[in-house]
Parts: C-alpha cells; structure tokens; sequence
C-alpha cells in the first residue's frame, strides 16, 4: 500500500487544489458476501477534480463505486462526503447529497422513453422549475436526445445510451459523479466527446468526478489523478501526468 | 455425462473428513418397514390402523412429488387432480369387475396418460406458469364429475364394491396393510429409480438446464418421464384413497388437497423420500389434533380450519426462515451420499 | 341471434371482471416478478370485510369502500409482512408462500365466518333491459362496466400520466438504477401489491354476487379464469390483461350458454393449455419466453 503522494500533487497548480477535500475514502473493505473484492482502498476527491480509478478486469473497480454509492455494503473503513458519513446514507439518499452513479452498463431504463428516463433523474428533486430547466438544458446538451424524446431506451444505439445517462446524472445537478466505464462499447469519436464533455462540465460546473475506465490512454488524457487497483488494492496513487509517464507502471498494471 | 456438478446445498456441511456412512440397500428399508407396519397393525385400535392406512396412501403420493419437485424441480398443484383421476379411475373399474388389482391397475394406467398429456405440456413451461396451469388443472378436474354426471356421479360422487377382507382380519388392518403395501412398493421404486442415471438426470436438470442439455441429458425426456413417473404415483395414492372410502366424490379431492400435499413435502424436506414420510405422517396428525382442539372449543368452525391456519402458517414461515428457499430444504440421500 | 346478442353482453359483462382480476394478477408481476396466487383469497377476506359492514350498517356502499379499503391495507401487510422476505433465487419461492397465504387466509376466513354459502345482495338489478324485445344488460351489468372501467382508466392515467407511475415502472424494471435516482424502490412495490390488491378486492365485490355466494372458497375458480386472461394477454401487458379478461369472459358465456354451464371450466383450461403452449409470451408482448 504506498503512501498518497500529495507533495506532487500539490505542484499542479490548479486553483481547486487547495479546496477541501469533497470525497474522502479511507481503509475501505467490501465485498459480496464472505469474500471481500477491496481492501483498505483510500482515495480523496476534491471539487472540480476528475480522478481515474485504472486496472485490470477484477481489479474491484466497479465494486469500489457501487461501494460509494451504497449498492454494496462496506464491510470497514471510512467514506465522508463533504463532512458526511456515507456508510450512514441510504442508496435513495445519496442523489440528494449530490451524488450520481451512472453505472457499469450505463442504467438505462430500456422499457422507459428517452423522455421518461430523464424526467427520472431529477424527480427527487423538490425545486420543480429548476428539474424543469435542468431537463431542457440536457436537451441542449445533448441535441441528438432531443430527437428522440420518444424513443423507448432499448431503441438507442451505445453512444445514445451513453448520453441519456450521463444527462440523467445531470439533471439532478451532482457535485460528484461516480462513472463507470462510459467507453465500453464506443467508437472512439464518441468516447473522445463524451470525455471532453466531462472536462468541459468540470471547468463550468466545478464537478468531480470519480472515472472508471479501462480505457486508460484516454482516461489518463482529461484526469488529474489517477489511482491504480489491482486485485482490490490501491498499489498506486499519483498525478494523471506522472501516471501516463511511468513505463513500469504501465507494463505492470494497464497493459500499454 | 458424469462430470455434471451438483449444486451443494449450504445448509447440508458435514465434515469432510468424515468417511461417508454407506447407506443400506432401499430393499431393507422397504423390508423393515413391511414388518413394522404389519407388527404395529397388530396392536393399534381400529381407527388408529385406519390413520395409519391414511399415512400410507398419503406417503405414496407425497414420495412421487417429491421426486418431482425435490429431485426435479417442477412444482405441480395438480396432484389433487391426478389422485382425483386415479380414485374414479378404480372406482370405475372396481364396480364393473370387482377385481382389485385389475382396478388398481386401471388407475395407474389412467394417470399415466393423464401425467404423459401434463407432462408434455410441463415440460415446456417453468415457474409461475406451470404453477397455474397445473393449478387450474386441479381447480378444473373435479368439475368433469358433473359434466360426465351419469357416469361419474355429480357432487354425490360413487359408492364403491368392495370385497371383504380375507379371512378374518378386520377392515382397518387390511386397509393399513394394503395401503402400506401400495406406499413401500412405490418408494422402493422410486429409491431404486432414482438411484441411477434417472436420478442423476433429474437432479442435472433442476440444477441447470443449460448445463444438463450441454452434457447430453435430454431435458423434455427427463421432466416428462418425472412427470409421468409422479402423477402414477398419485393415481395409485387416489386408487388407495377411494379404497379407504369405500366412495370416491369430488368433495374429497379439492384444491386443498394439492395444496397440502406441497406444503407437506416441503416441510418434509425436499427431495428425501424420509422427508416425504414426515409430511404423509403431518398430513394425519395435524388435522387430527387440529380436530380434538376443535371439539374441545366446542366450535364448529374451527375443526377443518384450524388445520389449514396451521399449515399456511408453517409453510411461510418455512419459507421464509430457509435462506435460499426452497433450493436450500430441497437436498437428496443421493447427492449427500457420494459426496 | 337473439341468444347470442345476450350471451355476448354477458360474457363482456363477465369478461370486465375478469379483466379487472387479471390486472391486478399483471400489477403485481411486472412490480415484483411474483404470480401473486393468493390474490383470489384475499379478494375473498375483502368481501367478508364487506358482508359484515354491510351487515351492521345496512349500507351496500359503506361495506363496498370498507373492502377497497381493507383490499389495500392487506396489500400493504402481505408485502411488507411476507413477500419482502421472500427469496428470489427461484420464482416457485414466491407462489410456495402465496400458497401459503392462501390457506391461512382461507383457515381464518373458515373459522371466524364458517364453510357455508352465503347469499350476497347487489345494489342494483339484475335483471336485463329489454333493447328491441331483446335481453341485453342489466343494471348491475352496467355498474360492472362502470367500475372495471373506472379503474382501467385510473390505472392508465396513474401510469402513463403521473411521477408516481413513472417511479413505480422504473422501479419494476430497474430497481438499482432507480433507487440511485432516488426512487425509494421498497415502497414503490408496497404501492403495487396495495393497488393491485385493491383491484382484486374490488373484481370480488363484482364477481361474488353473481356466482354461488359467499364462501372462502369463492374465488378458487375465478382465479384460473383470471390467470388464464393475465396469461393470453401476457403477465406484462395491462392492456392484454383487460383484453385477455374478455376474451375469457365471452368464451365462457358462449360456452356455458350453448354448451352447459359445466363444460365451463373446462373451456378455460383448454384455453390456457393452448395459450401457453402456442404463444409464449401472451397475444401481446413482445415475444419473451416463458423460461424464467
């Protein structure tokens, strides 16, 4: 388990560096059942700072944000969320922190309509004029969603599924999306704009994000840090241009 | 073919290291049950004899669902049915001929067919689907008496003739006898069957269908021939029953009794034919003590019912407390043998 | 011809509560994937609620709301009581333990009301109008339409034109992706089985009227016919449960009107067996095998 470097981390001189941390994970067990899949994972999230959770089919990097977001109990550890203990709030809760999942498979509603499906994402919301203003900024967003309003979910291609959860997550306005593998499946064009979008978001929005990719060159490109896991342990934590840097890392853990 | 993994129940550990105890050849138990309930025969009162002739007949039906629901995995609420279709099937035959075994085999024969045509429908429908079919089956069946009502009887139902009983046994003890008869042959049968590949085949099947068919088993065969296999083993229940009676009615075999029969075998413990006995034996004595509690109360209403509260509520319960449900009651001799 | 027009009202008149019966069978599916098999004997305990509130107060409509009422309060008890806990590794767990409820609910029903029929009053005529010298509807007919279509609409507009209905079928689909948007999932599938219990209560109050009486056996037989309408129109579709439920009807009504009422049921069996074995799936979802 290697040290968080922070002292490099602090050479970036990006100005939401010195902001308090939004997500901080500390000793973190989980599992299904008697087996845990991670063990002892820290990491830390601050507000406009987009992390990339890196490794190997297996390595628990989908169980690590169904663990953030409650769909897997924590067998141990810490999760505080903006000085909230997550392991306290219920899977329905965390929406309501600020919190959006968008999971391994996209999520989807596929028997809902596109429409359905984001109306959904921000019915949870008591500010109904703002949900309203939401929807149709996603809409702006995302003009290729807009012409399929009616469409049920499972008649949308990959990346059109891809869109419609990534503006659901939207809608309810997040501080931290917790995103899983919004590559899988992709064209590469596509993948490369729903990448620039998530940059763009967090330079407008100041949101942070927590990215699962197996897809490392491109992931590494717009994050700032990156953590490594492999079978279920952090082995290393660094900035994202360090990572990309490092050959042996490479070799050893992201296969390129 | 062999190399088929079992699903191992969680619930069944028992220490590895252990050498598995070799069970006894299922002749010896069918034997020493024969000189048991011959002996007990002996000493029981009447009305007692003629409860244990209700556990046999109860155990016989009871110990071919299980091999269909334990062992298999098809769940069938048409049982009721199906021992409904034996019972007018002896009845027939008993007052045209008034041979015994001729009537008995009659029954079988019928519910054989009846089990083929179920069966094939069965085979091609899972869970829910099957659970309503076969339940309309048992809701429907016992209806055919008013369609057919000349010959069948309508709700009054059909007297039976019956012979005496040889020599100078009394009634209760050739009835226990007979019925004892009827439930050691079938679990012997059904021990020895599922013994073999058959039982392997099915447990194959229930496990994982996609499995089964990769590694050759043919699974419509196998859940047909259950199938077949289980609604004999009810009509030769129901042929026992219309005996007990001395009369066969629709009254006598209502949705209830499918239901009951489900219930006791997964009381019983899926899929062990020890199991089905527990719940033959549960079927006699509840409503039994369920009956005295009711004449004690002096109220009328409770008497049948009182049964049924008492089984619903054991049955979830049941349910709900086994983790896994009904994959982790259901476990075999067979497969807890070779471990 | 004359006959026929009479047996054809009778059987849309039927096949509504059938329909009604079966939606509440298909509410219950697409929520939480389970053939809710006691749903009959719970209809059943909702009319005996309304038998003896009618009793004691001599209203008919006061006992009808106490049913609708007491239909969905044991919805809500039956969910949050048993089927929550009920493993879904295997979908015979699901209809073992409504077995279960049905015997406890029948038992209980036995014990506090007795085994015998009771004659239970409607509160209009049964009697049939005559439309050009022939026996069309009643009024009573006329009610059923009424309230079955009350509440095919009312289901529709809940459905398709509300947030909680979004909220119920997203979290019938996806119940993990809804409960990350915030959808409290448990409780939408309360709301389901309290509907669709409700639902069934009130396809009791139409139905036990016009049949043998009042009996905790009551509803034994109309629940095939039910499940059989859910099943033609498919355990998914709500608009294949309304017309699976006619369909049923008027077969039945054809059948008994020309040849005897106790060919009846046997007609309904028949028309199970070749639905399940010719369509899998129901006439109207997308083809979905029934292998689950």
């Amino acid at each position: 388990m290697s040290a968080p470097e922070t002292g490099r981390l602090d050479r970036l001189d990006e100005p939401y560096r010195k902001k308090k941390p939004l997500l901080e994970v500390e000793g973190l067990t989980a599992g299904y059942g008697a087996a845990p899949v991670l063990h002892d994972v820290c990491l830390t999230v601050r507000p406009g700072e987009i992390v990339a959770v890196l490794g190997a089919n297996g390595a628990g990097k989908t169980t690590l944000l169904r663990t953030l977001s409650g769909l897997v109990r924590a067998d141990g550890g810490r999760i505080a969320f903006d000085g909230e203990d997550l392991r306290k709030v219920r899977v329905e809760q965390m929406v309501r922190l600020g919190i959006a999942h968008v999971p391994e498979g996209r999520g989807v509603v596929t028997e809902l309509t596109v429409d359905e499906n984001l109306r959904l994402g921000g019915l949870w919301r008591r500010d109904r004029a703002d949900a309203t203003r939401a929807l149709s900024e996603v809409y702006d967003l995302f003009p290729a969603l807009a012409q399929r309003r009616a469409s049920a979910g499972h008649q949308l291609s990959g990346g059109e599924r891809q869109m419609l959860a990534l503006g659901r997550a939207l809608i309810g306005r997040p501080r931290l999306l917790l995103l899983d593998e919004p590559s899988l499946g992709l064209a590469p064009r596509i993948t490369a704009q729903i990448l620039a979008l998530l940059r763009d978001l967090r330079e407008r929005t100041g949101l942070a994000v927590l990215l699962v990719e197996q897809n490392v060159r491109s992931a590494l490109a717009i994050a700032d840090e990156g953590i490594v896991l492999s079978l279920g342990r952090v082995v290393t934590r660094n900035s994202a241009a360090d990572l990309r840097d490092d050959a042996d890392l490479r070799h050893a853990y992201l296969g390129f | 073919m062999t190399d088929i993994k079992e699903k191992r129940p969680v619930t069944t550990t028992r220490p590895t290291t252990r050498k598995p105890r070799r069970h006894p050849h299922p002749i010896w138990y069918a034997v020493a049950g024969a000189v048991l309930v011959v002996a007990l025969t002996y000493v029981l009162p009447p009305f007692r004899n003629y409860q244990l002739a209700t556990v046999g007949a109860y155990f016989t039906v009871t110990a071919g669902l299980t091999v269909l629901t334990g062992l298999n995995g098809q769940l069938s609420l048409g049982h009721g049915a199906l021992m409904a279709t034996g019972a007018y099937s002896f009845a027939l035959a008993q007052n045209k001929w008034l041979n015994m075994p001729l009537s008995i085999v009659a029954a079988l024969i019928t519910t054989t067919l009846a089990g083929v045509v179920i069966g094939l429908a069965a085979a091609r429908l899972r869970g829910p689907y099957l659970a309503g079919l076969t339940l309309a089956v048992a809701v429907v069946v016992p209806s055919v008496t008013s369609t057919f009502d000349e010959t069948l009887g309508s709700d009054m139902g059909l007297s039976i003739a019956l012979d005496p009983p040889p020599g100078v046994l009394p009634m209760e003890q050739w009835q226990a006898w007979l019925c004892w008869g009827g439930a050691l042959v079938t679990t012997f049968l059904l021990a020895m069957l599922v013994r073999g590949r058959f039982g392997r085949d099915l447990r194959a099947v229930r496990d994982d269908e996609t499995a089964a068919r990769l590694a050759g088993v043919n699974v419509a065969r196998t859940q047909v021939l259950a199938f077949v296999v289980s609604a004999a083993c009810a009509g030769l229940a129901g042929a026992l029953f219309a005996f007990l009676a001395q009369s066969v009615s629709p009254g006598a075999f209502p949705l209830t009794l499918s239901l009951f029969l489900v219930m006791a075998i997964v009381i019983g413990g899926l899929g062990r034919l020890a199991g089905a006995l527990c719940g033959a034996l549960l079927l006699v004595l509840l409503p039994a003590l369920a009956q005295t509690a009711g004449e004690r109360s002096g109220s009328q209403h409770l008497e049948g019912n009182l049964a049924l509260v008492i089984f619903g509520l054991v049955l979830v319960v049941v349910m709900l407390a086994a983790p896994g449900g009904l994959a982790s009651i259901r476990f075999s001799t067979i497969s807890r043998r070779k471990r | 011809m004359d006959r026929f027009i009479y047996l054809t009202f009778d059987g849309l008149s039927r096949g509504a509560v059938y329909a009604a019966f079966a939606l509440a069978l298909v509410l219950i599916w697409r929520a939480a994937r389970i053939v809710n098999f006691a749903q009959g004997a719970m209809a059943v305990a909702a009319v005996y609620v309304a038998y003896s509130v009618t009793e004691k107060t001599g209203s008919y409509w006061l006992g009808f709301a106490a049913a609708l009422v007491f239909g969905l309060l044991l919805g809500i008890a039956v969910e949050k009581a048993v089927m929550r806990f009920v493993d879904h590794s295997s979908p015979l767990n699901g209809v073992v333990v409504a077995l279960g409820l049905v015997l406890v609910v029948q038992g209980v029903l036995g014990i506090v009301y007795g085994n015998e029929f009771r004659p239970v009053e409607t509160p209009f005529a049964r009697d049939a109008f005559q439309i050009g010298g022939i026996a069309v509807l009643s009024r009573y007919d006329v009610f059923v339409f009424a309230a079955v279509g009350a509440v095919v609409v009312a289901l529709t507009v809940l459905f398709t034109r509300t947030s909680v209905g979004l909220r119920m079928r997203a979290a019938a689909f996806a119940p993990d992706v809804s409960r990350l948007l915030g959808v409290p999932v448990g409780g939408m599938l309360t709301l389901g089985w309290a509907l669709a219990a409700a639902v069934g209560s009130l396809a009791g109050m139409l139905v036990v009227p016009t049949e043998l009486g009042l009996n905790p056996n009551a509803m034994d037989v109309l629940f095939v016919s039910a499940f059989t309408a859910a099943v033609v129109g498919g355990l998914d579709s709500p608009i294949g449960a309304v017309t699976g439920g006619l369909v049923v009807g008027l077969l039945l009504s054809y059948v008994s009107g020309y040849l005897g009422a106790t060919v009846a049921p046997m007609a309904v069996l028949a028309l199970l067996v070749v639905v399940l074995l010719g369509r899998p799936g129901g006439l109207f979802s997308s083809s979905k095998a029934r292998l689950a």
